[in-house]
């Protein structure tokens, strides 16, 4: 075997000429035909910049400034920009984490598949588009031979992901980029892209880098992987003996963070039976209301959920599945259009107008996004000094020493109280979110994915301290998050949310087991797990679905039919499913019963939480 | 074409119609309502009692204002805009004779200033950084802001009085020859083209650079495509709403600048009567003048949205 | 005058417009101190002028540079540096007041339609949609016309067309700021609208409503020298620097200084303006960007 790709001590600057900071610095590695190396890192490791440098790429601001990019027998960085034209695209393609807005809105997508081939004379116009509908079928597009026509915003983004993989490999490149391809994806879409990138970069014995932040992810895709951080390689190695055995600390510290609920256990003992939170019958959404009072675009149906007083409930489901928006009615932002609210015993109002101060100091938000959620004009003090004159009156000494309890609190240092927030790092800025919250004393906290923009090591400390502050304070949450792990890892009860409609809801060890909803199987099976060969032998999403007839057209049709494996022709399609108990305590809504589901699902429990089952 | 854009343009021709109904308004209720009796005004103060009642019998001032209002609308709309009393001729007569005038003048600014800022804009927005966008970014700056009398008065200096080429005064009849044309309007156009030039080539430069920062540029460079090829066909097909945006909203400006212009160099258009009508407080004509200049402006700014609404694909099929 | 970054529907693109010019520095600079200077003769002017300024001092009409009156004569044989002096404290002043005014009332109305219920927003960004459809100069036009021409009216006008204009830009600003976590985190903690509108939405918005205000005073200083020089914006005896370039209309032919400086003197003040507020807003472009 021969080293096709060769990077040597690759630097790359960033910043006004005069005050350049180095943000590559000397890396190296290589990688043989038909590899897959993965580069590894959290924001900021500037495994991007490396990747974009394999094109003899940089970004506006950014230089390559030193090194060797050995692709085949071109070295990147020596070719001015017309040689590097004619190799983009061509010997070198790119396949960037964002579809949706990498692929030009105003141009069909076929035309876009086929232009970069086409201008670097690789065939005709028709021979290129039958290679890409070729293409196209192997990365199990649905109507391979149409999909080409439309334009970017009328496919899905999974689907615009594989359409891009496409447009990477038609011209038969010599070495295929992948920036974090399926980062944007919900899990249960992301399982499908992956098998399709795995198969086509096999088949065609492509050789490729594949960047990516999730250690799950990259175990099934590489053979190589490089970890970096802050512009520097810490360790690389083949993929298995990295997982086993890692070398590094911080790769160590990686592999801990990645499956929070292997580690983190929610408390015990600290959720009372009487109940603090009850919602009833909610439906809301958006847009303009009918002349029945119902919003345009009906974003919850239905929804019944109770929070016990110190109890955790973890809200899980996909992007669109309706869990923010849930978290924004019992906040007050949005006023339901049916159902009602009751808190403490008391009926909470639908709209801010209707709530008490009281009710207002008694449930808190914290935000998922901390670069918006501190206003950055204010300092740390003032900012969290708001909610305690508010609410308590606080001034002088009392409002200084309170300050302070609250920084100790969610651990940080007490100097922190004069900064700016944008003089924070992401996860202190969560703290502080997390502090005001806790300055108002609450009895509920309202979590809208509070991990999920942070990068895992820090995410997986702030679980850890909300872990702790429930313990502490005895306080409720109710936690929205698309990650099944992180909600295992805090919560009590779990509440499967798909388009709208509670699905599922139960005891967080009945999560460990099937039987299962249909989608909350999917769903927990698509977690890509830490182990190579997981997304061969892995059970969810597969094949055919069965064949079904024409829908009825009524309202209260399963939402996941579309998708569900499980569904019966002559019954998913023609009447509404009922809500059942299983034995296990939890509440489905599904026309099939525990024991069809448990048939279906048994024998594909994932190991990884066989540890506490 | 489907239903979904054709209900959009529907909607924002219905606005338009509300908003030129609201202008309307506006325009009649200062011109006719708020500054008090026209009857007394016109007949001044040492009128009697019985002639001002006459007056406003005649002029039908004794009703209320949404009634006056009404009637004056439905006349608008019939074509009658009233008497103008300093040239005691029919206000429309007297619009059509100075219409063709400043259509052509516009016409002519248009067809020399969209191009130029166009190639300008596009320009400046690919050697983003370069010494010419600097410095192009630095004239058009500069342009912006320069009084448009001031353009029209170094340029008749420069033109008609050091070098003598061209006339300073401007009259649109009699012209037989390409010469006397490129005599006539070449000072007036040159003057509004200056502002609106820097304009449309500051705002086309903006859109273009908006949409060279998008990661679809980003992707296609890394496919190959030149930059030529990737403003051409990339990024200007992207930009064209609100290109469009920016054509409109210059030329639109021109209805302002025209008056000046109009004025300096005696050019006989609408824009020079409605400041003679303003002189002169003669308020028929003053109010058919605004409303065809707001009508206008409204027409523009209502043909960049349906160009920005059928350039956009999400729009044109759902 | 500049109605397409005034009347601009994407607000966002006014700003756009001066943060990407890839201008130096030091035009900056030079911006600010021609700011500085105009604002100092604004101030002080009337004192520093040699002469009266309405004083006949010469016989030669039109006269050019001498010692004596280094900026020539006037139609009369008036000085023209005291001319000068005096008018540039009326377009400095009325516009700085006017564009004040229009910011103030502007911005206020945007931050009460962000916090307002959404049939009031409605309706004021109904009749400010309007309103922004009446070129500023028609509308000066007819309010000249229907009221005739004082220092008031002119304030009032240029104060009633620019305020649309900083209604939008500031609205769409405080719709996007209105919609981010940490103002919807101060409602669900029960603050009123006032505290929102005031100490949440507004710190942020400042920069840019500040960079607006800048703009709107270049535009007011055109909109008015451009009435004054059609003779419908300040009246005799007194005079702005627009009214000075039309005084002396009937020296062009012989390019004399006392049409020329004027002219220029608007020139340098609204450029100086647009030089600053470009560096400003650059500036603070290439700070978010590189953060």
């Amino acid at each position: 075997m021969t080293q096709l790709i060769r990077v040597e001590d690759l630097r790359v600057v960033a910043g006004d000429p005069g005050s350049e900071v180095e943000i590559v610095k000397g890396v190296s590695f290589a990688l043989e035909k038909g590899e897959v190396l993965a580069l590894i890192g959290e924001s900021g490791s500037g495994k991007t910049t490396i990747a974009l440098a394999l094109l003899g790429y940089a970004r506006r601001g950014c230089r390559l400034s030193g090194g060797v990019v050995q692709v085949g027998e071109h070295d990147m960085l020596a070719l001015d920009e017309t040689q590097l034209q004619g190799l983009r695209g061509n010997r070198v393609s790119y396949v960037a984490q964002s579809a949706a807005a990498a692929f030009n809105p105003a141009k069909k997508l076929l035309d876009q598949v086929v232009e970069g081939p086409l201008i670097h004379g690789l065939g005709t116009r028709a021979e290129l588009e039958a290679k890409a509908i070729g293409l196209f079928r192997d990365l199990a597009l649905p109507n391979p031979e149409r999909i080409g026509r439309r334009y970017p915003h009328q496919v899905s983004g999974g689907q615009l992901q594989r359409v891009m993989a496409a447009m990477a490999l038609i011209s038969d490149p010599l070495l295929v980029v992948l920036d974090e391809p399926t980062t944007a994806l919900d899990v249960t879409t992301q399982i499908d892209v992956l098998r399709a990138f795995k198969r086509v970069v096999r088949e065609r014995g492509a050789t490729a880098v594949y960047v990516s932040h999730d250690l799950a992810v990259v175990a099934q895709m590489a053979d190589q992987i490089v970890v970096l951080n802050g512009g520097q390689i810490l360790e690389r190695s083949a993929t298995a003996p990295l997982l086993k055995a890692p070398a590094h600390e911080y790769t160590r510290s990686l592999l801990a963070a990645a499956r929070p609920d292997t580690r983190i256990r929610p408390p015990c003992g600290v959720a009372e039976e009487a109940p603090l939170l009850t919602i009833t019958g909610l439906t809301a959404g958006y847009g303009n209301k009918n002349l029945h009072g119902m919003p345009a675009i009906r974003v919850l149906e239905d929804i019944d959920l109770t929070v016990r007083r110190g109890q955790a409930i973890g809200v899980i489901g996909e992007s669109g599945s309706g869990k923010s928006t849930l978290a924004r009615v019992v906040a007050g932002l949005l006023t339901p259009a049916l159902g009602g609210l009751t808190f403490d015993g008391q009926p909470l109002g639908g709209s801010l107008s209707e709530r008490t101060p009281e009710q207002f100091r008694r449930i808190q938000m914290v935000f998922q996004n901390a670069d918006t959620a501190l206003n950055p004009m204010h300092s740390v003090a003032t900012i969290l000094s708001r909610p305690l004159k508010m609410y308590f009156g606080l001034k002088g000494a009392a409002l200084q020493v309170r300050i302070g309890e609250l920084l100790d609190l969610v651990r940080l240092p007490r100097d922190m109280a004069d900064r700016r927030p944008n003089e924070l790092s992401g996860g202190q800025k969560q703290r502080v979110n997390l502090a005001r919250a806790l300055a108002a004393k609450p009895d509920l906290i309202l979590c809208d994915e509070v991990t999920s923009a942070l990068d895992t090591v820090v995410g997986a400390a702030i679980l850890e301290l909300l872990r702790d502050l429930r313990q502490q304070l005895g306080v409720s949450y109710l936690f929205i998050s698309h990650d099944i792990s992180t909600v295992r890892a805090l919560c009590d009860d779990i509440v499967v949310m798909y388009s709208g409609h509670k699905v599922h809801a139960g005891r967080r060890e009945s999560f460990a087991e099937a039987p299962y909803h249909p989608y909350t199987d999917l769903l927990i099976h698509s977690v890509p797990e830490l182990r190579q060969g997981w997304l061969e032998t892995c059970g969810a999403t597969h094949g055919e679905l069965p064949p079904i007839g024409e829908r009825a057209n009524l309202p209260e049709l399963c939402t996941f039919l579309n998708r569900c494996p499980m569904r019966i022709d002559g019954l998913c399609n023609r009447t509404a499913p009922n809500r059942r108990t299983l034995d296990n305590g939890s509440e489905i809504l599904c026309h099939r019963d525990a024991a069809d589901l448990l048939a279906t699902q048994r024998g594909v429990t994932p190991t990884s939480f066989g540890a506490y089952a | 074409m489907n239903s979904h854009t054709l209900w959009l343009i529907c909607r924002r021709l219905g606005a338009g119609v509300v908003t030129l109904l609201i202008v309307s308004m506006v325009v009649f209720a200062i011109t006719a309502v708020l500054p008090g009796d026209a009857a007394q005004q016109s007949l001044g103060q040492f009128a009697t009692p019985e002639q001002v009642a006459a007056l406003r019998l005649k002029l039908g001032l004794d009703q209320p204002g949404v009634l006056r209002y009404l009637h004056w609308l439905m006349n608008l709309l019939t074509g009658d805009m009233g008497q103008s009393v300093s040239n005691a001729m029919p206000v429309g007569e007297l619009m059509a004779g100075r219409v063709p005038n400043t259509l052509m003048l516009a016409a002519a600014t248009a067809l020399v200033s969209v191009p130029l800022a166009l190639i300008l804009g596009i320009g400046s927005a690919m050697g983003r950084g370069g010494r010419i966008d600097s410095c192009l970014s630095f004239i058009t700056l500069a342009m912006v802001a320069v009084p448009e009398f001031l353009v029209a008065t170094l340029a008749v200096l420069i033109f008609a009085v050091n070098l003598g080429w061209l006339s300073a005064l401007s009259y649109a009849t009699d012209i037989t020859s390409p010469l006397q044309f490129l005599r006539t309007y070449a000072l007036p156009v040159m003057t509004l083209c200056c502002v609106i030039v820097a304009q449309m080539a500051r705002m086309t430069r903006a859109a273009v650079i908006d949409q060279l920062d998008s990661p679809y540029v980003e992707m296609a460079r890394l496919k190959g495509v030149s930059p030529i090829r990737i403003v051409l066909r990339h990024a200007l097909p992207n930009a064209i709403g609100p290109i469009a945006n920016a054509i409109a909203l210059s030329l639109s400006y021109l209805l302002g600048g025209v008056v000046i212009v109009e004025t300096i160099f005696n050019y006989p258009g609408i824009a020079s009567l409605m400041v003679d009508a303003v002189t002169n407080r003669d308020m028929a004509l003053v109010q058919a003048c605004t409303m065809l200049f707001c009508a206008a402006y409204l027409a523009l700014v209502l043909l960049a949205d349906l160009c920005a609404i059928l350039s956009n694909p999400r729009l044109r099929n759902q | 005058m500049n109605p397409l970054i005034a009347k601009s529907r994407p607000a966002s693109s006014a700003l756009a417009l001066a943060k990407v010019s890839g201008n130096p520095s030091w035009l900056g600079l030079v911006g600010a101190a021609v700011c500085v200077i105009w604002l100092l003769v604004a101030l002080f002017g009337p004192w520093l002028a040699p002469h009266p300024v309405g004083e006949v001092i010469s016989d030669n009409i039109f006269e050019g540079f001498s010692l004596a009156h280094p900026f020539g004569t006037d139609y009369l044989g008036r000085d023209m540096l005291s001319r000068v002096l005096v008018g540039a404290r009326f377009t400095v002043g009325l516009s700085l007041v006017a564009a004040l005014l229009a910011s103030f009332f502007g911005t206020g109305c945007a931050l009460l339609s962000v916090v307002s219920p959404k049939w009031l927003d409605e309706i004021i960004s109904r009749i400010m949609d309007a309103f922004i459809s009446i070129p500023s100069k028609m509308l000066a036009l007819i309010m000249v016309s229907a009221f005739g021409s004082s220092v008031t009216l002119l304030i009032c006008t240029a104060v009633i067309s620019y305020i649309p204009g900083s209604f939008r830009v500031a609205r769409s600003m405080a719709v996007n700021i209105e919609a981010l976590e940490y103002v919807q985190v101060a409602r669900t903690r029960g603050e009123g609208k006032l505290y929102v509108a005031c100490r949440e939405i507004l710190p942020n918005m400042l920069n840019p409503v500040l960079t607006d205000l800048g703009l709107r005073f270049g535009y007011i200083v055109l909109l008015l020298s451009g009435m004054s020089f059609l003779g419908l914006g300040v009246q005799p005896p007194d005079a702005d620097l627009g009214s000075l370039v039309r005084e002396n209309i009937g020296g062009l032919n012989q390019g004399a200084m006392a049409i020329i400086i004027p002219a220029l003197a608007i020139g340098t003040l609204t450029i100086g303006v647009n030089l600053l507020i470009d560096y400003l807003s650059s500036r603070r472009g290439r700070r978010a960007g590189g953060h």
